[in-house]
């Protein structure tokens, strides 16, 4: 894989000069590695002998044109796909299934339409035999959380787009997994409450010592949020760059769209992306 | 439906059959059609006799044990046909062939395999009943979401886990609704048993009355089992309606 473009050592020094025990150091503790992964279906590859690591506590955006394998990846590491070669280790240990250290945000929610918000929110826990009222008081402090106290009852044909992909976060953090993998989680949801969600997704990062990784396709999304971006491009199918924005989250997403530093970054990874495109 | 302006309740049609088939009895155009209230009357006079209680009783016992049996063995068999390529593809032919096949002809088979009792009419009743079961669970499994499938694994379900949290209430509408269709066929199968074996049961009513042309007695039992069928078949429907809310939407 190639290193940082040239327009982003700027930030990359930035943030060295920061944080110098930062995951640029000798020491990089990653919660996630996936080493030379590749993946066919039939004749199609999807993936072709991917490495990246994702730094613990860290948000490590995938981004890339829609079918380039951004949901493959995130299913290998969640333990839904195997890969065809190569391995996955989470917390060190080689991936073989899916484990109680990773939790899935569904790009489709994939919330149990026949069931409660409460019921959707602690199915996580339910799986793992948790008793009832154990994980439904559980349930009910991430329901708040999500800011959706009120609508334990309702079922999810009753809420929003929105609301309901809160629930589906919701239910992620109740099994309080260390790696949360999100795919798409905001593709399905309105501008206004897309805002909302970033500006959330950002206090979990800060609030919780949990890792994410986040598929996205929207550049500006990923430049915003972001502790690191794995640019991802069809054909071969792997990382084509990686870019650590740094000190973006901090100027607020108002400011954000003048800052000259930020316009730079969306316009660099706009120029990897085009070719593909074009 | 509506007449001058009043909404009239629900089987007010049924008003007017049965004004016919009174006017029909009356003009005693054929022993085959007793009035209405003649078959009424006997009715109320043979309900609470023990020969018609057994009978009943003989058949309930018959129809639950064989609609028991089918949805027992079908709907987990149209479930694991729904997920298994291997067994759809060797047991799909034949749930097809039975679902179409006339059973009836089958039934003095069973007769002679199962003796002329009890066990050949449950059987009948289950062979009537079990293709359609199978038919929709299978149908119902196809239609599921396959994120949920990965949403139960990602949290660590096990196949039993996704069997009955998952699997089973994704396909939950189309079960019952082939439960539903189901029983109806049950009903036909467990009366079309005891006709052919007709040593129990309502058999043995029906019987005794068209041997002796008792008429009005024939179809009071019929009326009576047409009545519970009818009932049967409103109660699965009054729960079909009650997953409706997410079978639109899974
Ligand atoms: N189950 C599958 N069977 C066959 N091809 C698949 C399957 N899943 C994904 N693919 C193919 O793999 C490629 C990557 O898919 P995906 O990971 O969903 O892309 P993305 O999430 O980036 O849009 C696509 O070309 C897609 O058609
Ligand atoms: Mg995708």
């Amino acid at each position: 894989m190639q290193e940082t473009t040239v327009a982003m050592s700027r930030t990359e020094s930035a943030r060295r000069d920061a944080d110098p025990s930062g995951p640029q150091g000798a020491a990089v503790d990653n919660a996630v590695s996936v080493r030379c992964v590749s993946k066919t279906f039939g004749s199609v590859e999807a993936l072709k002998n991917l490495s990246l690591d994702f730094p613990r506590g860290e948000l490590t955006s995938l981004l890339g044109p829609s079918g380039c394998g951004k949901t493959t990846l995130l299913k290998i590491i969640a333990g839904l796909l195997e890969p065809s070669s190569g391995r996955v280790e989470v917390g060190g240990e080689a991936v073989t299934g899916p484990g109680p250290d990773r939790a899935f945000v569904f790009q489709d929610f994939a919330l149990l339409p026949w069931a409660s918000v409460l019921r959707n929110v602690a199915f996580g826990l339910e799986l793992r035999g948790m008793a009832k009222s154990e994980r439904e008081a559980i349930a009910e402090k991430h329901i708040c959380e999500v800011g959706l106290a009120g609508f334990e009852h309702s079922y999810p044909h009753q809420l929003s787009g929105g609301m309901r992909q809160r629930v589906g976060l919701a239910r992620a953090l109740a099994v309080d997994a260390d790696v949360l993998l999100m795919d798409e989680p905001f593709s399905a949801v309105d501008e206004q409450t897309r805002r909302k969600f970033q500006e959330d997704l950002l206090d979990l990062v800060r609030n919780e010592r949990k890792t994410f990784i986040f598929v996205t396709h929207s550049i500006e999304e990923a430049v915003y949020v972001s502790d690191q971006i794995a640019i991802l491009l069809p054909r071969p199918s792997r990382v084509s760059e990686i870019i650590r924005p740094s000190g973006f989250r901090d100027k607020g997403a108002d400011n954000l769209r003048r800052d000259p530093e930020y316009l730079d970054i969306v316009d660099s990874i706009w120029a990897s992306l085009r070719s593909y495109v074009e | 439906m509506t007449l001058l302006g009043f909404r009239l309740p629900g089987f007010s049609s049924l008003i007017l059959w049965a004004l016919l088939w009174e006017l029909v009895g009356r003009l005693d155009l054929t022993f085959f059609v007793p009035p209405l209230s003649e078959v009424v009357v006997t009715l109320v006079q043979i309900l609470p006799t023990p020969a018609f209680l057994s009978a009943l009783g003989e058949t309930a016992q018959a129809f639950l044990l064989g609609v028991l049996a089918a949805v027992l063995a079908g709907v987990p068999l149209g479930i694991l046909m729904g997920r298994n390529r291997l067994l759809d593809e060797l047991l799909l032919p034949w749930v097809n062939i039975f679902l179409s096949a006339p059973l009836t002809a089958l039934v003095p088979v069973l007769m002679v395999l199962f003796g002329f009792g009890m066990l050949s009419i449950v059987i009948t009743t289950t062979l009537f009943a079990i293709w359609i079961i199978i038919l929709n669970a299978r149908a119902g499994v196809l239609q599921i979401n396959r994120s949920l499938v990965e949403m139960a694994k990602s949290f660590g379900a096990s196949p039993f886990d996704a069997f009955f949290k998952i699997y089973f209430w994704a396909a939950l509408p189309e079960i019952l609704g082939g439960v539903r269709i189901g029983i109806i066929r049950a009903v036909k199968g467990v009366i079309i048993g005891q006709l052919l074996i007709s040593v129990v049961g309502f058999g043995a009513l029906f019987e005794l009355y068209s041997t002796n042309f008792l008429m009005a007695h024939f179809w009071a039992v019929l009326i009576v089992l047409f009545a519970l069928a009818f009932a049967i078949s409103e109660l699965l429907a009054h729960l079909e309606r009650r997953v409706a809310y997410y079978a639109a939407r899974r």
